[in-house]
């Protein structure tokens, strides 16, 4: 049988908030477990929450980013459940009243087509801390610092029918979070973590199957490997007429496996009701003009400009206005020169490539883009050779020096583009390579020669100490040879 | 001295005739000798209070002294007291201690009043008796005289008894359901709970929050008002605290009530109420009338729903605030906990004592699916109907007057086995904390040598007129001076 596949996701992103969403502690990451909770955190006696103004901001920006309807009456709520990380013995959260409704976001796929994926709602909540099993002999450890970081939850309608549609929301609503500054997208830290839900249903039918969730998905990469796990496990209870269950499923990456984590029978009664420390908030007009005003260039509209203002095609645009970050380094690089193509094929080419070798982000990149930038000036001008230009990146990653002409001075990778002495080079390697240019002057076919070339640049390379300009000693073989 | 109020022994104080180290020594001294047979107090703090009382000795020689500066009190031990034990009146936090300060705390802390010690409560600020408590129940003065163990009312049993006693000539108090008024009605003193929203609820441990006021208790009305200027302001680590001017409550004490419009809410001259407490309460109208006021009969229709509205609204919040208590964190932990489950369900079943299991249970269960829009839903309904009462007898009349409880001081022991009756206990308490307006109990009389109280409640924010009301009844009787036998 064909199947459909339906995909909704809910998504946790961390704000990128200086203090918490109900205390003053900082949500800074990294610091010695349990420095950064305070007697509210640690939910003290008698302590109470103080909403952060900033966090709604955050949620208001985001709503306003995925064209929503604000929340005007923004009601905070209890979620009971017991669990050592969670030191309220409830999460404060939204249910009824959410600060960001309905919205969509527009997605572009491989094949050039692009699709919209409605947002259900968007609401604020605190996250919990973090049960640390590891290291404790059999108990486990309690670290609160992530306690109470404010959480906007992220809720899709179930519009993504393939696990490439998941993964390009994803990767879109990364880009967007980031770019308008609201989470600092670093997902190894858990800034940004996806539950995927996933059903199958017969091709064609109208009515929705049973779905299961998986939860905490904090790469692109697992989202992708979970789904296409997730589809086949439920293709083969279908396929041998078997039924699914709604559960709670966790996926473990570096096995490709999943497993059950708890079924709809066993899910908590969560007892919501209304927060009686925390009043509704009201969000007015002159709040959410102030959240607009604050908001960047959204990455929709900087690929439409990319397009126009640097000429690039649709697909190098699209790579390098979705990070808000990669697109400021892109924009760096255009500075120095005036050659955008040139500029963009070495931000996603070498430049892309060491930071994915290396594991970094464009942030802990060691080079700027105004350095590359002015490597891509000193191609663009002829100044250096594509192969020079490898070595001069290599020597200004590595911090060899602070700027290409330095490097390019200091190793002697500057080209040699003075005909006189290339034409000299020339007659002189090919007097000495008689039966080669015999050859090459009795072949008939055109790209049997274009491809004997070769044989005469390495030792005109040698002769210039790599410094001759390649193309110039093309054009000058050619014509030697031929006339 | 320690039959002296709060105002008479600041005078005192700034005259000089005595010190603040003589006056504490004198207040610690009677807490030692007497409170073995009241267990009045949780915690007595000597030394911590023997040195705030010469730091308020040197303040005041050094000419900056305020009113409450070297003046003795005590703090129900529901509001947190930076490094001094706070339990609540329960096993779960008896090891319990907070490195921070309530805000109420701190305000008297600022004003340099000397705080003698923590006094006893229902567990968790849960009963109508103080004999909920895991520190023991606490004893009424009134009635001993006759050898008999009489309850001072609850939660803030301790406060009340402490002052009846003359231990403390002050003490501060929470009333999330009648906690502060019918312990100041049984044991004789005068009591007020704020609106809410008026005394900042951080670092006061909660119970029911929508419901939960911290408020004031001493023999006299003035010195209601002296702790009401300390206590009422607004603050930021507080979100349901009002941002709301302050007024100097003392400054209008002494207004004339010529024209004050009371009503007389019929439902709450029930049958519930004895012919003999009806009467007090009636004679104490009587002296308003005399004083000028005018009186007339308003109805509160829905008032026979507070209490059903209460017993869902205050355990469903109360199953939540009390979640924290896990055994984790701080506070008390069960012996060799099995596995976390083990470590929660014994913690819980040993730290916690009967009627607090009950109020989490009651409050769980009616928040369950299912059972949420029948009880939690209907019962916010009910309490927006009841808010809706007062609003529209406050449209009629100033203030409305009552009895605080159905009868006097009851013998201990007597309704502990029955829950419910002892609910009823706070019949005519209730309703105002579902609207949050502001009432006080004033002593108006006795019923077989037991107190009985005066219960006037008042439109939102009306504070200094309930105080102004009080004080100016107080100036023309003498049943807030009487002492216990």
């Amino acid at each position: 049988m064909q199947w459909d596949i339906v995909i909704g996701l809910e998504i946790h992103v961390q704000l990128a908030t200086k203090t918490k969403i109900f205390s003053g502690s900082s949500t800074a990451f990294g610091a010695e477990p349990n420095t950064q909770a305070s007697a509210v955190d640690l939910a003290m006696p008698g302590t109470l929450p103080v909403p952060n103004e900033q966090a709604f901001r955050y949620a208001v920006m985001f709503g306003l980013a995925v064209n929503a309807e604000i929340g005007r009456r923004s009601v905070f709520d209890r979620k009971n459940y017991f669990y050592p990380d969670l030191p309220k013995g409830y999460q404060t959260t939204q249910l009824d009243h959410p600060i960001v409704g309905p919205g969509f976001v527009d997605i572009d796929l491989e094949d050039g087509s692009s699709k919209r994926v409605r947002i259900h709602h968007a609401h604020l909540e605190e996250d919990a801390g973090k049960s640390l099993h590891e290291d404790f002999d059999g108990m486990t450890g309690i670290d609160l610092n992530r306690a109470g970081t404010p959480l906007i939850e992220i809720v899709t309608e179930p519009d993504m029918n393939s696990a490439e549609e998941a993964v390009a929301f994803a990767k879109k609503l990364h880009s967007l979070v980031s770019s308008i500054g609201i989470c600092d997208g670093d997902m190894s830290q858990g800034s940004l973590r996806f539950d995927v839900n996933i059903s199958l249903k017969p091709k064609g039918s109208d009515e929705l199957g049973t779905r299961t969730e998986t939860k905490n998905l904090n790469s692109f990469r697992f989202m992708e490997q979970a789904i296409a796990h997730e589809v086949e496990r439920q293709m083969d209870i279908l396929e041998d007429g078997g039924r699914i269950i709604q559960e709670t499923r966790l996926y473990n990456g570096d096995r490709d496996e999943s497993r059950s984590m708890r079924s709809k029978e066993e899910a908590n009664d969560y007892r919501y009701f209304p927060c009686p420390d925390l009043l509704p908030v009201v969000i007015d007009d002159a709040f959410i003009e102030s959240a607009r005003d604050l908001l960047p260039e959204l990455p929709d509209e900087r690929k439409a400009r990319f397009k126009e203002q640097y000429g690039l095609n649709d697909y190098d645009a699209r790579l390098l206005s979705d990070d808000a970050r990669i697109a400021a380094f892109f924009e760096e690089a255009v500075g120095q020169g005036k050659d955008a193509k040139l500029a963009a094929n070495w931000v996603l080419g070498e430049f892309s490539a060491r930071l994915n070798a290396e594991d970094k982000t464009v942030v802990q990149a060691p080079i700027t883009g105004s350095q590359l930038g002015q490597l891509v000036a000193r191609i663009a001008d002829n100044t250096v050779s594509s192969s020079g230009a490898k070595k001069v990146f290599e020597a200004l990653w590595n911090g060899d020096a602070d700027n290409a002409d330095a490097i390019i001075e200091a190793q002697g990778l500057k080209q040699v583009s003075d005909t006189g002495a290339l034409e000299q080079m020339v007659d002189e390697v090919l007097a000495g390579m008689p039966d080669q240019v015999a050859q090459y002057q009795e072949e008939a076919d055109p790209k049997k020669q274009k491809k004997m070339l070769g044989g005469f640049m390495g030792p005109l390379m040698k002769a210039s100490k790599g410094q001759g300009n390649p193309k110039l000693f093309n054009e000058i073989l050619v014509r030697k040879l031929g006339g | 001295m320690h039959n002296k109020s709060v105002a008479e022994l600041s005078r005192e104080l700034e005259s000089g005739k005595i010190s603040s180290v003589e006056l504490t020594r004198e207040f610690l001294d009677r807490i030692k000798a007497e409170d073995r047979q009241y267990n009045s107090f949780i915690t007595v703090t000597e030394d911590q209070a023997l040195a705030d009382a010469k730091t308020a000795d040197e303040q005041r020689a050094a000419g900056k002294a305020s009113v409450w500066t070297g003046v003795p009190f005590a703090h129900k031990d529901i509001f947190c007291t930076n490094g001094v034990a706070t339990t609540c009146g329960s096993k779960m936090l008896a090891n319990f201690v907070p490195p921070y300060d309530a805000t109420v705390t701190a305000n008297f802390r600022a004003a340099g009043a000397v705080c003698l010690g923590k006094t006893n409560m229902d567990e968790f600020a849960m009963g109508s008796s103080n004999e909920s408590s895991f520190f023991g129940a606490v004893t009424n003065p009134w009635g001993l005289g006759n050898g008999e163990k009489r309850v001072p009312g609850g939660s803030s049993g301790g406060s009340a008894a402490a002052i009846a006693a003359r231990l403390v000539p002050a003490a501060t108090a929470t009333d999330t359901g009648g906690s502060i008024r019918q312990p100041a009605a049984l044991c004789g003193v005068t009591g007020l709970k704020p609106t809410y929203g008026r005394v900042s609820r951080y670092g006061m441990i909660a119970f029911a929050s929508s419901l939960d006021q911290g408020g004031t208790m001493a023999r006299t009305a003035e010195d209601n008002a002296l702790m009401l200027n300390v206590m009422a302001g607004f603050d930021p680590k507080d979100s349901t605290c009002v941002d709301r001017a302050v007024p100097d409550y003392t400054a209008t004490l002494n207004e004339p009530l010529k024209g004050l419009r009371i009503g007389l809410p019929k439902e709450y001259f029930s049958d519930q109420l004895s012919p003999a407490m009806e009467q007090q309460v009636r004679n104490a109208v009587k002296e308003y009338e005399k004083l000028g006021a005018t009186v007339k009969e308003v109805s509160l229709p829905h008032a026979k729903l507070a209490i059903a509205a209460y017993y869902v609204i205050a355990p469903a919040e109360a199953s939540a605030n009390l979640s924290r208590f896990d055994g984790v964190r701080y506070g008390y932990r069960c012996d060799n906990p099995k596995d976390l489950n083990d470590l929660y369900t014994r913690t819980r079943a040993e730290g916690f004592g009967g009627e607090v299991k009950r109020r989490i249970l009651v409050g769980t269960y009616a928040l369950s699916a299912g059972y949420f829009d029948a009880y939690y839903l209907k019962a916010q309904k009910v309490r927006r109907l009841i808010q809706q009462d007062f609003v529209n007898a406050f449209n009629e009349v100033d203030v409305l007057m009552s009895p605080v409880t159905p009868s006097p001081a009851f013998v201990q022991g007597e309704k502990t086995s029955d829950p419910v009756t002892m609910y009823l206990e706070d019949v005519f308490t209730i309703a105002v904390n579902l609207a949050g307006v502001p009432a006080m109990s004033v002593p108006a009389g006795f019923v077989d040598g037991l107190p009985v109280g005066l219960q006037i409640i008042g439109n939102y924010f009306e504070e200094a007129r309930l105080l102004n009301a009080a004080h100016q009844y107080q100036q023309v009787t003498d049943w807030h001076q009487k002492l216990p036998q």
